[in-house]
C-alpha cells in the first residue's frame, strides 16, 4: 500500500490530481507533495522552488524542479502547459498574488490554491480579546518573522475569485486533523480550493459536472 | 587548464589511464565553409560500455581543458581535470557508466589543431588552419561517438566551453542524447565575453614572437601568451575568492617600490601565464576563443527541432560567477520552459566564482549523481529504495 503523506492537505490535494497528468508544483519544498503523485500516479511532474538545499532533495527523489521564484518563474511556459498548477501554503507569500494566479490559469487548466484561514476563530479571538496578531496552527509565525506577506480568509478569497472572474470548482475545509464542514471561514485553519479560467469551467462542466465540497 | 583544488585524497580514482587518438579520414565540413581533414581527436575513456550501449557519457571540457579527465597517466602524478567528479562511486560513477572524454578539434592536446602537421605543407599548420566553431567541434566528436559504436548517449556533461558543446550536442543531434549537463555556460556570448577574448588574443598577437602565428620554429609567444591567461584567471575567480586566497598580502615583508610583484596576487597570476605557455599553444588559444565568441544558440537555434526533444537537462550555475553569470543559464532555463523540455536548475551558492564548477564537489556531486540515476533507471528503482 501506499504511503500517504501525513499532511491532510497533501492527501486532499493527492486524491484531486488525476493519474498521467502534468502537474507544476509552485514553492514544492523537498517535493512531499509531488514525490507520491509521481510513484502512485505517475504524473510528470514540474516543481519551482527558491531553497537551494531543497532542491538537492528533490534531485535525490528523481523530481525535476527549477530554481527560481513563483513570481518570475511562471511567464516562460506556454498556454496550457500543465493540467494542475499546484500553488500550496505558497500563495500567502507571494506579493503580486494576483498576477500568479492570473499566471497559474494560463499556463494550467486547473489551479490548486491551499492557504491558511486568517479569519479562524483562534485568530479572531487574539484580536478581538487579547489585541494581539494571531498565531495559530496554520499561521505559526509571530509578527516580525513571518514569511507570510498575505493575510486572507476564506471568504477574501472567495470575493477575489468573482472580483477576478475565476471560478471555483472545488473547496475543502480543513481543521487540524480532519476537514471541517460547517462555518469555514470560522472554523478552517486551512482551505484549498480547485480553479479554473471562467470558459475551460463551462466547456467542460457540461460533461462532468464537478463535485462541490462544502 | 584549471585543476581542482579539492583537498581531499583520493582513494576513489580511476588509476593508470591513457589518452588514446582516434582519426578520421574523410573531410570535415565546416561552419565557415571551409574543409579539414584528415582529423584526429585525442580522448580518454574510463569504465565499461555495457553490452546494450546504452551507459555511455561523454564529458566535453573548457577552453584550455583536454582529453585527460580522470586517473593519472604513467610516470605522472596530475591526476585529471574533473578527478573530483569521475571516478568509481563519484558523480560520474565509472563503475555503472561508461565515460568518454574528448578534446577539441583546434586544440593542441593531440587532437588536430594548428600546431599540427598541414599534410599539404609537411609543417605546422598555424594561421592556415582553418577557423572553429563549437558546432565544428560537435561535429568532430560525432565521429568519434560513432566509431566507439554508440548510438545513443545516456549523457552529455561539461562546464563552461564543454557546456556550450553540451547544448550544441543537444540542437545537433537530439535524438542522440538522452540528457544533457550544462555547467556555468551560457546560449551566447555576450559582447563582454567577447571583450575579454579580444583583449586575450590582442595580447598573444601583440607579441612580435608570435610572428603572424608563424612562431613553431622559433618557440611560443611567451609574454604575451601568459598575459593572455592572466586575464583568463581574474575572470575565473571572484572578488570574494581573490580576497580570501590573497587579501593584499605581500610575497616578502616590504614593498618593493619596483615592479616587480609585490602582492601574492600578483604572484599567483604570474605563476599561472608562465604555467600555460608551457602547455598550451598560443594559436589554439586565439581559435578556440573565436570559436566560443561565435558561439550563439540564441533566438530559435536551441533546440531548433520542434517540439520532440526529450532530452532532460541538469542546468548548474553559480553566484558568483560573473563571467557566465546566472542569468545566462536562466536563458537556456526560459528557452527549455518554452519548448516544455523536462529540466533541472539549481544556482549553487559558491564564492569560487567561475572556478567553482571545477571546485565545488559535494552538491555537483548529489545533483548529477541522483540525475543520471534517475536518467539510467527511471523512477522504478527509487521507488524499491523505499523515499
Amino acid at each position: 500500500m501506499m504511503e500517504f503523506n501525513t499532511q491532510l492537505d497533501h492527501q486532499i490535494i493527492y486524491s484531486i490530481v488525476k493519474s498521467d497528468s502534468r502537474v507544476l508544483d509552485l514553492g514544492c519544498g523537498e517535493g512531499e507533495l509531488l514525490y507520491p503523485l509521481v510513484r502512485d500516479k505517475h504524473i510528470r511532474a514540474q516543481g519551482i522552488e527558491l531553497n537551494d538545499q531543497s532542491i538537492q532533495e528533490c534531485v535525490k527523489k528523481g523530481l525535476s524542479v527549477f530554481h527560481d521564484d513563483i513570481e518570475s518563474g511562471l511567464r516562460e511556459f506556454p498556454d496550457n502547459a500543465f493540467d494542475y498548477v499546484i500553488m500550496n501554503q505558497s500563495m500567502q507569500e507571494v506579493k503580486k498574488v494576483d498576477c500568479v494566479i492570473q499566471e497559474a490559469l494560463r499556463i494550467g487548466t486547473q489551479v490548486i490554491v491551499g492557504f491558511p484561514n486568517f479569519a479562524h476563530r483562534t485568530s479572531r479571538f487574539s484580536l478581538f480579546f487579547r489585541g494581539k496578531s494571531p498565531v495559530t496552527k496554520s499561521l505559526p509565525y509571530l509578527w516580525y518573522d513571518t514569511p507570510n506577506v498575505r493575510f486572507l480568509s476564506i471568504t477574501d478569497f472567495r470575493d477575489f475569485c468573482v472580483e477576478k472572474n475565476i471560478r471555483i470548482v472545488e473547496e475543502h475545509y480543513l481543521g487540524e486533523k480532519t476537514v471541517v464542514r460547517f462555518f469555514p471561514n470560522l472554523f478552517a485553519l486551512n482551505a484549498i480550493f480547485v480553479l479554473t479560467k471562467k470558459d475551460e469551467a463551462a466547456l467542460k462542466s457540461g460533461g462532468k459536472g464537478y463535485r462541490l465540497v462544502l | 587548464m584549471k585543476k581542482a583544488k579539492h583537498e581531499k585524497t583520493n582513494i576513489h580514482s580511476v588509476g593508470a589511464v591513457e589518452t588514446k587518438t582516434f582519426t578520421f579520414a574523410e573531410q570535415l565540413y565546416l561552419a565557415s565553409g571551409e574543409k579539414l581533414g584528415p582529423v584526429t581527436l585525442a580522448y580518454e575513456t574510463y569504465g565499461s560500455l555495457n553490452k546494450e550501449k546504452s551507459n555511455a557519457i561523454l564529458i566535453l571540457h573548457a577552453l584550455s581543458g583536454d582529453a585527460h579527465a580522470a586517473g593519472v597517466h604513467a610516470g605522472d602524478n596530475d591526476t585529471g581535470w574533473w578527478e573530483e567528479l569521475i571516478g568509481p562511486g563519484k558523480a560520474f560513477d565509472t563503475h555503472r557508466y561508461f565515460i568518454i572524454c574528448s578534446n577539441v578539434v583546434g586544440g593542441c592536446k593531440g587532437s588536430t589543431g594548428p600546431s599540427s602537421l598541414n599534410p599539404a605543407t609537411g609543417k605546422p599548420y598555424a594561421l592556415d588552419f582553418p577557423f572553429i566553431t563549437v558546432a565544428d567541434m560537435v561535429e568532430a566528436q560525432r565521429h568519434l561517438i560513432d566509431h566507439l559504436g554508440i548510438d545513443k548517449l545516456l549523457c552529455v556533461a561539461g562546464g563552461s566551453m564543454g557546456g556550450m558543446q553540451v547544448l550544441q550536442w543537444v540542437s545537433s543531434y537530439p535524438e542522440r542524447v538522452k540528457s544533457a549537463i550544462p555547467i556555468a555556460t551560457t546560449l551566447k556570448h555576450s559582447p563582454q565575453q567577447i571583450a575579454f577574448n579580444e583583449v586575450i588574443r590582442q595580447s598573444i598577437m601583440a607579441d612580435p614572437a608570435w610572428r603572424e602565428g608563424s612562431y613553431y620554429e622559433f618557440g611560443q609567444p611567451e609574454k604575451g601568451l601568459s598575459v593572455a591567461r592572466m586575464i583568463g584567471h581574474i575572470t575565473f575567480m571572484s572578488e570574494h575568492s581573490m580576497e580570501e586566497k590573497f587579501s593584499r598580502r605581500l610575497k616578502s615583508d616590504r614593498f618593493s617600490f619596483g615592479f616587480d610583484a609585490d602582492f601574492e596576487v600578483e604572484g599567483y597570476l604570474r605563476y599561472r601565464g608562465a604555467n600555460f605557455v608551457k602547455r598550451f599553444d598560443a594559436n589554439s588559444y586565439l581559435y578556440i576563443t573565436k570559436a566560443i565568441d561565435y558561439f550563439d544558440l540564441s533566438g530559435g537555434k536551441f533546440l531548433p527541432h520542434g517540439k520532440t526533444v526529450d532530452t532532460r537537462f541538469l542546468i548548474i550555475s553559480f553566484k558568483s560567477d560573473w563571467l557566465y553569470p546566472p542569468h545566462q543559464s536562466q536563458e537556456i532555463v526560459r528557452a527549455l520552459k518554452r519548448k516544455h523540455v523536462d529540466a533541472t536548475y539549481c544556482e549553487l551558492t559558491s564564492t569560487y566564482g567561475h572556478d567553482a564548477f571545477l571546485i565545488e564537489v559535494e552538491e555537483q556531486t548529489t545533483l548529477i549523481k541522483h540525475f543520471l540515476d534517475k536518467t539510467f533507471n527511471g523512477y522504478l528503482v527509487m521507488g524499491n529504495d523505499g523515499i
